[in-house]
């Protein structure tokens, strides 16, 4: 007997939803796309308007104050190579990118992770999603982003918003519910609010952990606005992404290079801010 | 302790299980089951079972078990850090376990203050921060709640600390600021759980005997957690015995030694130092004669061979104690032929109050003879207590 279990339509379901989400939300999405290209071109200006050597030199003295000699001398080379390769501007787009998307994704994390700390039952809703959120292929948030807010860094933004947040808040949470019951007990004891209890005690006590949420989502935010280059998001990304059409390995690599050099930056800046912190 | 005594808190009923059927459980219990029986029935632990206590103003309370009993548990239902299951909690006419959340945040701001076995200081906020916690979140302003602070800082002696972080103070001074943070507050209960568990013995004394000058100077209502029973034998007013979330005593520190309620507090009782906790009351004995002040020397000799003693005390019409005179000087005075004992009448003598500890008796024989004189706040000649009489009350202890 020819018997076929037909073949269950998810994909043209969550098409037939975005398109509704799509024609529905037009609205939104348009000023949400308005109002993050405003920021974006403010940001980009801001950066572009000041001189390479100025921008440079404002850097190594944040990687000297915060941490120290030797990530300054590290910093003021790594720029330095990036700009004699010509890739300043692809590099100020894509911090752009990241300090935005960043900004974001910490602005809807932090509330969402205090709520999943605070309430078991929200925890339990918001977990799984994060896996989800984390484990899908990055590529694939690419796609309904486009009809979202069109092609473009926009576009862009909302796929590593999406991929970038789940650190900051599962840190966010871990760290508030780490705060050793003791204490949470004697905030009680003496009679705190929940948000005297917050404010007072769990956040600041969580803040080393919170940090570390918020480097992880950096990191991850760069990843992603490379990626992004395939819908048009502009940068970094989008130099290897023509490096690749174009098959030339080399500036492939000189871009990748310059990838490499913000990530370190990035990353050992932020965590010697979390480090600060705890030494205080 | 002060007599009189009005009841602060009054503890009726109070239960506690843990776990999601908790109606289950205490219907298993009302039909006489045990914990284990229960939790084997339904998985639920009954963390206390039918709590009846008072708690007296200006009393120093020790709550005793040893872990497991439900102690903890206990005091955490008072300020309802934990929620009781069934039963009432009444401070000064309001009833906790019924307050509305906003009400509960009221009811702890005004009556409780914790201290903690680890502390549980804030680690972000300095000694001084730390002490005014309470304070801040009631709203009081900065000037008032740092003058509160450094008040109560300076009643535990750590001033000059108020800048340093907990981190950088020794465990028996971070406990300190525990204190300090709880009075602070000047709520009108101290709860302290296992508050000295965590500090190694000496300090552990140290903080015991603070704790005693510090209650009976405040008269501050105080509820002590504690698994060690010498330490509530030795700071406790009254004592109420814990044993798998129920009460199996409550009495004084002598009750408890002296007519412990069952085999299960006898049994536990051993070992532990009596002499610190008999007092001289209980070692007295009465006392066989006495001589009046004009009394001539040979009435007093003959009193004296009557009775056989060596020495004997002279008492005035309101039995309030003059003095000793010894039978060598009472002879002598009989021979020169003295009219009375009047001028004899020595006033260097041994005297204790009633709950004078026996160790400290035992200490005051080594130097004299006669027995040791036990009078009441009027003077007055309650007894005496003899070397041997402690000897035996030592010797008994260590039996039991």
């Amino acid at each position: 007997m020819d018997f076929e279990i037909p073949r269950i339509p998810l994909g043209s379901w969550i098409e037939s939803g975005l398109n509704f989400l799509t024609t529905e939300f037009s609205g939104v999405t348009r000023a949400i796309s308005r109002t993050t290209q405003a920021g974006i071109n403010l940001l980009n200006d801001g950066l572009m308007w000041l001189p390479e050597w100025a921008l440079l030199g404002l850097i190594v003295l944040l990687c000297w104050r915060l941490s120290g000699h030797r990530l300054a001398i590290g910093g003021a080379l790594g720029l330095a190579l990036i700009w004699n390769l010509g890739l300043w501007n692809p590099m100020i787009q894509t911090l752009t990118l990241v300090v935005i998307a960043t900004l974001v994704a910490v602005v809807i994390a932090l509330p969402l992770g205090i709520l999943a700390a605070v309430s078991d039952r929200f925890y339990r809703v918001i977990m799984p999603i994060l896996d989800f959120m984390q484990t899908m292929p990055a590529f694939v948030y690419l796609i309904p982003a486009i009809p979202f807010f069109g092609i473009g860094s926009v576009s862009g933004i909302f796929a590593t918003v999406i991929f970038a947040m789940p650190p900051a808040i599962r840190f966010t949470t871990l760290g508030i519910r780490q705060v050793p019951t003791e204490l949470v007990e004697a905030a009680d004891a003496f009679g705190s609010t929940r948000t005297q209890k917050l404010v007072k005690v769990q956040l600041p006590l969580s803040l080393p952990t919170l940090m570390g949420g918020i480097n992880q989502t950096i990191m991850l935010s760069l990843s992603m606005v490379v990626i992004a280059a395939m819908i048009g998001a502009n940068g970094l990304g989008s130099e290897v992404w023509r490096a690749i059409q174009r098959l030339r390995p080399g500036d492939g690599f000189e871009a990748g290079l310059a990838v490499v050099i913000m990530a370190m930056l990035l990353d050992r800046l932020t965590q010697s801010f979390r480090g600060r912190k705890r030494a205080k | 302790m002060t007599n009189a005594q009005q009841t602060k808190i009054q503890v009726r009923n109070l239960s506690k299980v843990f776990g999601s059927d908790t109606k289950k459980a205490l219907q298993l219990r009302d039909q006489g089951l045990n914990r284990s029986q229960i939790l084997e029935q339904t998985g639920q632990t009954l963390g206390l079972s039918n709590i009846d206590f008072d708690v007296r103003e200006g009393e120093l309370l020790v709550i005793m078990g040893l872990s497991g009993s439900g102690k903890s548990t206990l005091i955490r239902c008072l300020n309802r850090l934990i929620e009781p299951t069934e039963g009432d909690i009444i401070i000064d006419g309001e009833n906790i376990p019924q307050l509305s959340e906003k009400a509960l945040l009221q009811c702890r701001r005004r009556h409780f203050s914790m201290v903690f076995q680890n502390f549980a200081l804030f680690p972000h906020r300095t000694v001084r921060m730390n002490a005014e916690y309470g304070l801040e979140i009631r709203g009081i302003p900065k000037e008032e709640r740092a003058k509160k602070a450094a008040d109560a800082l300076k009643q535990v002696g750590l001033e000059g600390w108020e800048d340093s972080y907990p981190n950088q103070l020794s465990g028996g001074m971070q406990q300190r600021v525990g204190l300090a943070r709880a009075l602070a507050n000047d709520s009108s209960v101290l709860l302290m759980d296992e508050a000295f568990s965590a500090l190694d013995p000496l300090i552990r004394r140290d903080m015991q005997q603070e704790l005693i000058e510090l209650q009976h100077r405040m008269q501050k209502t105080t509820i002590f957690i504690t698994h060690d029973l010498d330490e509530a034998l030795n700071i406790g007013d009254r004592i109420i015995l814990l044993r798998d979330g129920e009460v199996v005593q409550i009495g004084t520190p002598e009750e408890i030694l002296t007519s412990p309620a069952d085999d299960y507090v006898a049994r536990f009782t051993q070992g532990v130092d009596r002499s610190r906790v008999v007092t001289a009351r209980r070692a007295m004995r009465p006392v066989r004669a006495t001589a009046r002040a004009e009394d001539g020397p040979r009435t007093v000799l003959r009193k004296m061979v009557e009775s056989s003693l060596d020495s004997i005390y002279v008492i005035d019409r309101e039995r309030k104690l003059l003095g000793i005179i010894d039978a060598e000087q009472a002879d002598e005075a009989a021979k020169a032929g003295a009219e009375s004992i009047r001028d004899l009448i020595d006033d260097d003598y041994p005297c204790v109050g009633p709950d004078e500890s026996l160790s400290r008796l035992y200490s005051m024989f080594t130097n004299r003879h006669c027995p040791i004189a036990v009078v009441d706040e009027e003077k007055r000649l309650l007894g005496v207590v003899v070397k041997g009489a402690v000897l035996e009350q030592l010797a008994t202890a260590g039996e039991a």
